[in-house]
């Protein structure tokens, strides 16, 4: 929609040092598919960060996957992986496919957009949450901070980011990217915004198991493991490591209904990768 | 240099900075560009970007520079259509248009392997009105369906519509596609508060604003209520509505609107106009409502037709037939249940919107996206004390209704606005408005009561239906009154019905397709299952044996006096039709798992041809000098398809072909009196019109043709040619014409239809579904509908009507439900959050029409837009019961629902 409190679009260069200009009203321009989804009454100039063409999105080395934050779900899912003992890579397209919003929004909507977002159903955190991803932000002073992408997200729509602050790269570890994975989802129609989405990941060198639980509550939760746990173990890890203000209230789901599939979800993510 | 190419031209205006893509191609004459969501989620705005299909309402329209976009305009060059366009043409893949633009562009994209998969694919195309079957055909080009027709054979064949050509072209004028010279647009501040009293609006800061003309509040507002529910008669609906009130009976109702240059110095100023509240404790359930010392909501201004304005009881009926004390005595199986329905959003895909004018003449004229400009116009008159010459309401072509546009809800404001600033105003609601400022379908709580025999003779039914009305009683009344429909189609001989319709400080309900009988037919239906499994019978077997027959007459309540006939009888053919589809694949298996279960349920209802308020329409079909025939009606056409039958009709009588006939409609200015498209009644009361119009001019011309052939009347028969006797002599359309003309006499006929007698439509429906007892998902395995029209005029739209009316219901019965929260605000008011069936959430449905042909209705047709979607709720809820044993008695039937009924039946 219109966005009319918007006086200027201003081209930003993503890999910039620093951005000094930056005021209050101020925001980052991904792919524009939620800023312009929605009124945004306090924003007055928009810095857009796909003006200036940086080259590849995506680089694939063998310590792992470098994602730039303007990558788009489009290039994202387009990408193929080389390293064939990246089993976890089936995600990539999974998550993908993970968006209520279909092909053509794809092709506009960053990663970082989604990341930065920070929704509950944002299936980009959900990837770079269960591979163990790390985000480097930079603030609008130059700053440059690492952090892991479980940290990142903190509440709906809600982050660690600093007014100005820029998620520049998305860094998933090849040793994650390494593990075996399956991803469970349901939302309330089919192919909907996720109720819950649930991703096990088995780490077969070491025994860990991971499981990375999102949108079904306000913000990611990831329960660790030394080893695939029993059911009861599993049952109680969710039950009292999970505070029970997480799952999260809103018109595509409840709360009752996702921790409920959430611990069904949990049990077939084992038996599968058992 | 040029900003960039549109459809092959270079342009060189510059967008604004926040301005999205779609605006800035409307802007420039781009029409065909859409505006459904505004918010990236139903793809009405499709467009391709240097080829790639993107929603150009979320789009930058800066990214646009130097690119390449192609709209709906310039997706081919000349006349030639596109082979998309015409897939779309042959297999009638659209019913308003307003999805078709999107729909196209989007299709053109698709790769053969997207078109494998087009639930995937076409998730982000929404459309309301079709259910996506004939959709689906056009994309995969599966349809042909003939687009000529021969000249009086036209009733039964699938004639296409007059518009599919402009509609597929993108080309058909819709509500907004206009700007006038020097146009205001208006905006409105809305309540934040459930219930409250404005002690004052700051309008200062709203004035200063540059580009701000004026800010209308209550104080400029005239002081007559009025009922924003259309209706024949005003006096069915109380007088309870001001176009700007004092007083705020619910969150998103309109207080103040600002008048401006641009939408968004409309828009700023909306931001800055200050409201001083008294807040007033509120009500949101009907309960609380009719509580003792509950806040009245209408008490300070009565409208007589308020029954206890005191308890907030709009209207209370009680209704009996027969002794209920007696029978309750003699039935051996006696059961009660109490079932609940929700809110429902009509989400017609094009929103409300008015643009008015005053002309040199001083006429006002109104613009709009109504089903009734004739009602419409006179409210205006009666509001604003105008007289009815100075005042002109007409429809272009309008995106959807369902009855949500069966309402005054911008008329007022945009016409308050020209007689303020006598310039020209525009007033588009955006889509989260539609959510929260339009209407609703009404929130029943319905007891039902059923009594009967052992051998499963049904004695007593008895239904007690609460209706939440919300802030105001437009449709309040008639919806009650509606819901007693759902005890006429089966033979009892006590029945009894009452009700009440509460108002609360929730938004308010209105007309919606059904019309309040969806909500008693889901409970009445669904309690016949339940009164089988009691007695130990199939519940089709008690249905068979209690339903009307052939030679019943229908009786709602009790045998009074009516004007209700049976002019045919089919519910035994939809009833054999679903059961026989049903059992053609009772072996059909759900998923594999033992947490599926699957089960097959129905349900049958009936429908009056036309509702108990009066229903009048006027047509009028002449012959112009150049042969052709011009029809005039007052109806408008939104998707629902009466502009072709009326054609039909005319094209029958006049034993011509359709596209001899040009339409002209839904204008106050040209066209005679019509309650509007509404109820169900295009065919059985506005088309009808259009055949005795018809018919009488045929009469007129043969009369005329007779007198100069020199030849008696008899001996003369009319062809798409012109008239020609059975001795030889032979007359041209032309000529006859011309003749007509050089006596001094018109070649016309008018003439008018009435909704009087009511036959009834029957229809039926099934499923067959898969319940996930883990997960509360229900997929449905088979949909089947019977529907018992009469004669069809037209097949392929009717199969369209009931594909949109199932699928329309089959959101209302799983995903959709626009939620209140405690402060009674809606907590979902966007596309993102009210999920309306996608593709993905539409299942086939096979249709099948009843072999009948109606005594009452024109040509032998019932009509019947709404009634298919009576019966699906409840064919859902015993579809669910017969799989997993667990009655569902509150809709929707959503999967957490499910869930936290079955958990405890099934350990896995
Ligand atoms: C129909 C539809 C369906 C959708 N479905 C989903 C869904 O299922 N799940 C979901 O999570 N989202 C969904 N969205 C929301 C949104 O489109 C996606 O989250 C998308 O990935 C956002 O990316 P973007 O590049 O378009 O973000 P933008 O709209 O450009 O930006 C989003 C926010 O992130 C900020 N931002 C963007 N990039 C950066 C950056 N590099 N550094 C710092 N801040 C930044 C922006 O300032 C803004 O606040 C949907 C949207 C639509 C229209
Ligand atoms: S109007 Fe753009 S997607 Fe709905
Ligand atoms: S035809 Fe699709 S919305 Fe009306």
């Amino acid at each position: 929609m219109d966005l009319h409190g918007i006086e200027q679009v201003l081209p930003a260069n993503l890999l910039d040092r620093n951005l000094s200009s930056w005021r209050a009203g101020d925001a980052w321009l991904g792919g524009g598919t939620w800023l312009f989804s929605t009124e945004q009454p306090a924003l007055r100039r928009l810095h857009d960060l796909m003006a200036i063409p940086i080259g590849s999105p995506i680089a694939e080395e063998d310590s792992g996957l470098t994602i730039r934050s303007t990558c788009t779900i489009a290039e994202l899912q387009q990408h193929t992986i080389a390293h064939n003992d990246w089993r976890a890579a089936s995600l990539i397209g999974k998550c993908c496919d993970s968006f209520l919003a279909g092909f053509k929004i794809w092709n506009a909507a960053t990663v970082g957009g989604n990341i930065c977002m920070s929704l509950p159903a944002g299936p980009m955190i959900a990837l770079c949450v269960a591979l163990d991803g790390t985000y480097t932000l930079r603030s609008c002073g130059g700053e440059v901070r690492k952090v892991a992408a479980l940290d990142f997200t903190i509440g709906d729509h809600d982050s660690i980011l600093a007014p100005g602050e820029l998620l520049q790269i998305i860094e998933l570890p090849a040793a994650g990217l390494r593990r075996r994975v399956t991803m469970r989802r349901f939302s309330l129609v089919k192919d909907g915004r996720s109720s819950v989405l649930v991703i096990g990941s088995h780490d077969t060198d070491t025994g860990a198991f991971a499981l990375t639980v999102t949108a079904a509550t306000s913000r990611p939760v990831q329960l660790h493991f030394d080893k695939l746990p029993e059911k009861q173990q599993l049952r109680y890890s969710l039950a009292s490591k999970i505070d029970p203000r997480l799952w999260f209230d809103d018109p595509n789901g409840t709360p009752d209904h996702r921790r409920h599939l959430t611990t069904f979800f949990a049990e077939d993510v084992i038996k599968v990768l058992s | 240099m040029a900003f960039f190419t549109l459809n092959g031209k270079e342009h060189h205006e510059q967008p604004k900075a926040g301005q999205c893509l779609r605006t800035f191609l409307r802007q420039l004459g781009c029409y065909g560009v859409k505006k459904g969501c505004d918010s990236g989620d139903c793809g009405a705005c499709t467009v391709l970007l240097n080829g790639e299909p993107i929603h150009s309402c979320i789009t930058p329209a800066v990214r646009a520079h130097g690119k390449n976009v192609i709209s709906i305009e310039g997706l081919t060059d000349g006349d030639e259509l596109h082979p998309m366009q015409q897939q779309f043409l042959e297999a009638r893949g659209f019913q308003c248009g307003f999805c078709t633009p999107g729909m196209i562009l989007t299709a053109c994209a698709l790769s053969e392997d997207q078109k494998g998969d087009l639930n995937h694919a076409m998730k982000g195309n929404l459309c309301r009105c079709t259910g996506y079957r004939a959709i689906r055909d056009a994309i995969e080009g599966r349809a042909e369906l003939s687009v000529e027709s021969q000249p009086g054979e036209c009733i039964g064949r699938d004639v296409l519509p007059p518009t599919a050509h402009s509609v597929v072209t993108g080309q058909e004028d819709f509500t907004m596609d206009a700007a006038m010279d020097g146009m205001l647009h208006l905006k409105v501040v809305r309540s934040e508060h459930a219930h409250a009293r404005i002690c004052a609006i700051n309008t200062q800061a709203a004035l200063a604003v540059p580009g701000v003309v004026t800010v209308l509040t209550w104080e400029d507002a005239p002081t007559r209520r009025f009922t924003s529910a259309i209706h024949d008669s005003h006096l069915v609906d109380p007088d309870d509505t001001l176009v700007l009130d004092q007083v705020a009976r619910f969150v998103g109702q309109r207080l103040v609107a600002v008048v401006a240059e641009t939408v968004a110095a409309a828009e700023k100023g909306c931001q800055v106009i200050e409201i001083d509240y008294e807040l007033l404790p509120m009500v949101l359930e009907p309960e609380e409502a009719m509580a003792e010392g509950a806040p009245p909501l209408h008490r300070d201004q009565p409208d007589s037709f308020i029954i206890n304005p005191g308890r907030n009881i709009l209207v209370d009926i009680d209704l009996a037939g027969g002794d209920i004390a007696a029978i309750r005595q003699q039935a051996d199986v006696l059961i009660e249940r109490t079932y609940s329905t929700h809110r429902q959003q009509a989400m017609h895909l094009e929103t409300l919107g008015s643009i008015g004018w005053i002309d040199e003449k001083g006429c006002l004229n109104i613009r709009t996206s109504s089903q009734s400009p004739f009602i419409a116009k006179q409210k205006l008159e009666f509001i604003f004390n105008l007289n009815p010459c100075n005042v002109r309401v007409f429809c272009k072509r309008i995106g959807g209704g369902f009855g949500a546009k069966q309402e005054v809800l911008t008329e007022d404001l945009v016409a308050l606005a020209c007689l303020k600033t006598g310039r020209p105003v525009s007033w588009e609601f955006t889509r989260q408005e539609n959510f929260i400022g339009a209407s609703v379908r009404h929130p029943a709580t319905i007891k039902v009561r059923l009594g009967a025999q052992k051998d499963g003779t049904l004695l007593l039914i008895e239904v007690d239906s609460t209706l939440n009305t919300g802030a105001y009683g437009n449709h309040g009344g008639e919806a009650l009154y509606a819901g007693s429909v759902a005890l006429g189609h089966y033979r009892a001989p006590v029945k009894h019905f009452s009700g009440r319709s509460v108002y609360t400080n929730t938004i308010p309900s209105g007309a919606l397709r059904g019309y309040g009988l969806p909500q008693t037919l889901f409970a009445v239906e669904s309690c016949m299952d339940e009164l089988a499994l009691e007695l130990g019978v199939k519940p089709n077997a008690l249905r068979r044996q209690n339903m009307v027959g052939a030679n019943d007459r229908i009786v709602t309540i009790s045998d009074e006096p009516s004007d209700v006939v049976m002019g045919s009888y089919g519910l035994d053919q939809c009833l054999d039709f679903v059961e026989a589809a049903l059992a053609r694949k009772a072996d059909q298996q759900g998923p594999s798992g033992q947490e599926w279960a699957v089960g097959e349920g129905l349900a049958i209802g009936y429908h009056d041809t036309v509702p108990p308020t009066e229903h009048r329409s006027t047509a009028t079909v002449l012959l112009h000098d150049d042969g052709t025939y011009c029809l005039f009606t007052g109806t408008a056409e939104f998707g629902e398809g009466t502009s072709t039958v009326h054609l039909q009709f005319a094209a029958e009588a006049l034993a011509t072909t359709p596209d001899r006939i040009k339409l002209r409609q839904s204008d106050t200015k040209i066209c005679g009196w019509d309650t509007g498209a509404f109820a169900s009644t295009g065919i059985v009361v506005a088309c009808q019109a259009t055949m005795h119009a018809a018919k009488a001019l045929r009469e007129r011309i043969l009369i005329h043709a007779a007198q100069h052939l020199g030849v008696e009347v008899e001996e003369c028969t009319l062809d798409s040619g012109g008239v020609s006797s059975s001795c030889g002599g032979k007359l041209s359309l032309i000529q006859l014409a011309e003749l007509a003309r050089h006596k001094g006499i018109k070649l016309a006929e008018k003439r008018k239809g009435y909704g009087s007698p009511v036959s009834v439509a029957f229809n039926a429906h099934g499923f067959r579904v898969a319940v996930n007892r883990i997960t509360g998902e229900i997929i449905i395995l088979q949909s089947v509908h019977a529907a018992d029209a009469g004669r069809v005029i037209n097949p392929a739209q009717f199969r369209g009507q009931i594909e949109g009316a199932v699928a329309q219901a089959i959101g209302y019965a799983m995903t959709e439900d626009l939620m209140i929260d405690r402060a009674g605000k809606v907590r979902n008011p966007d596309v993102r959050n009210y999920r309306i069936p996608s593709f993905a959430d539409c299942p086939e449905t096979e249709v099948f029409f009843a072999d009948t042909v109606d005594s009452v209705g024109p040509y032998g047709a019932k009509g019947g837009g709404e009634s298919p979607f009576n019966p699906v709720a409840p064919a859902l809820a015993n579809a669910v019961q017969n799989a997993t044993g667990v009655r569902f008695r509150h809709l929707p039937l959503t999967p957490p629902r499910i869930y936290e009924a079955l958990v405890s039946t099934f350990a896995r």
